[in-house]
């Protein structure tokens, strides 16, 4: 048994597919996983990875920057204002943004903007599996 | 010589060839950019589906909170108008009736005795507000003819940010809704205080007729409030989309009676330069003949002359 799939952003369905599983973090701070049949859900997720595992194995990764996971029947949508696929993500990019953010981070411990912008870069780097 | 007008006349066809063929390669444009503006109206719906079903569900698990953005105050003293125009002209009605309807609504603010907040997007609108001494509190240009979510979470941002300061304690929004290219309609739709999530609910078109209890994580008053800004935006963002893609439909309908028009002035303008050409040759052989007959007792001269008058109407003609 299967669920569709669908990932949604504000400008338009970024992904839809069929799925075994799908892994996901909730602002709680606990990862959580989805097979068909799980009960109606509705939660918060926080800054980091959404896993889809495809019926025929495959996985893919996607960064989802905050957003909701609405599980109903055999449907899921993941609603996010960012997602991207792995292979969407600049390493090189994200890496710098990881510096700099580290960099200001060790003069302006409470800046909210920069951890924000260091946490993003850090769960782009970890989903476009490139070591954290 | 007498051809002064028909020289008048020319230039005046050269002209209106040349404002036809702007106002065709417009229409163009504007053709092709209503058809991508309206994509992604469309593309950006299941979004907003998506979180209508997400709040009924909430509404359905019992999900109640005092959010700043349901706010209702006892006495509107200050209402906030969002009007949505475009940066350039030549669209048509499309600016003087959303702007007409804006008026509107700061009128009906006065006469409850309430002040009112501008919160303008588009040139348009702005120039008229400011040239007649409105008070105009945000101002955002260069969006409307491609507005990005991330230009709709600015502006909800301001506007969730005015509302909750209390500095205003209602917000109407004034756009363009596209209901098809052949029609447009200026809507003015209650953007803030958000109705309570039953009512959401009810009017969402979203799929869920599912009554089977939801989980939540943290919890569906946490939920909810993460969701209510998100909700905000989807609206405006929404109603920036229909806005650009009337505005397009508009734009290409003035553009195309304006080259329509100018087909029929450069007709219109031609048969009078032919009349014009034709009174002068007519001018002209009467002259000639005339004199020919003032010579009239020189009958060798006066016929050589005719034979001079045949041959000059047969080249003119």
């Amino acid at each position: 048994m299967t669920f569709q799939v669908e990932l949604v952003s504000p400008e338009s369905i970024s992904y839809s597919g069929e799925a075994e599983m799908i892994i996901a973090r909730t602002v709680e701070g606990g990862d959580i996983a989805f097979q068909p049949g799980h009960v109606p859900f509705i939660g918060v997720l926080s800054v980091w990875s959404v896993e889809v595992i495809r019926p025929d194995g495959e996985r893919d990764v996607f960064a989802v920057h905050r957003g909701f996971v609405q599980v109903a029947g055999t449907k899921v949508s993941i609603l996010s204002d960012v997602s991207e696929a792995a292979d969407e993500i600049d390493i090189e990019r994200a890496r710098e943004a990881r510096l700099s953010a580290q960099d200001l981070i060790s003069s302006d411990k409470d800046n909210e903007e920069v951890l924000a912008s260091l946490e993003r870069s850090e769960v782009r780097l970890r989903v476009a599996g490139s070591e954290v | 010589m007498a051809g002064g007008k028909e020289r008048v006349l020319r230039r005046r066809i050269g002209s209106v060839q040349n404002t036809k063929k702007i106002t065709r390669a417009m229409e163009l444009i504007a053709a092709t950019r209503v058809v991508k503006a309206q994509q992604r109206a469309r593309s950006a719906k299941p979004y907003a589906e998506q979180i209508t079903s997400v709040i009924e569900n909430l509404a359905a698990g019992g999900a109640e909170v005092d959010h700043p953005l349901l706010r209702k105050a006892e006495k509107v003293s200050r209402v906030g108008v969002v009007v949505i125009s475009s940066d350039r002209g030549l669209a048509g009605p499309y600016n003087s009736s959303v702007i007409r309807a804006a008026e509107r609504q700061v009128q009906n603010a006065r006469s409850e005795g309430a002040d009112y907040s501008l919160i303008v997007i588009g040139r348009k609108a702005r120039d008229y507000f400011a040239f007649r001494n409105f008070n105009i509190d945000s101002y955002t240009e260069g969006i409307s003819d491609n507005p990005t979510y991330e230009d709709a979470r600015r502006i909800s941002e301001t506007v969730s940010e005015m509302f909750s300061e209390a500095k205003v304690d209602r917000v109407e929004l004034v756009y363009t809704e596209f209901l098809s290219i052949g029609s447009q309609k200026v809507t003015v739709r209650r953007f803030l205080p958000l109705e309570d999530t039953e009512v959401i609910a009810s009017e969402g078109g979203g799929d869920s007729s599912l009554t089977t209890a939801f989980e939540f994580e943290p919890s569906p008053e946490s939920v909810l409030e993460a969701l209510l800004p998100r909700y905000v935006e989807a609206r405006l963002f929404g109603a920036l989309l229909e806005s650009a893609a009337s505005e397009h439909a508009n734009r290409q309908r003035a553009m195309k009676a304006a080259t329509d028009n100018a087909e029929e002035l450069i007709i219109k303008l031609s048969r009078e330069m032919n009349q014009a050409r034709q009174d002068a040759i007519t001018t002209e052989i009467m002259e000639i003949v005339s004199g020919a007959e003032a010579l009239g007792s020189d009958s060798e001269k006066s016929n050589e002359l005719l034979d001079l008058v045949g041959s000059s109407t047969e080249n003119n003609s």
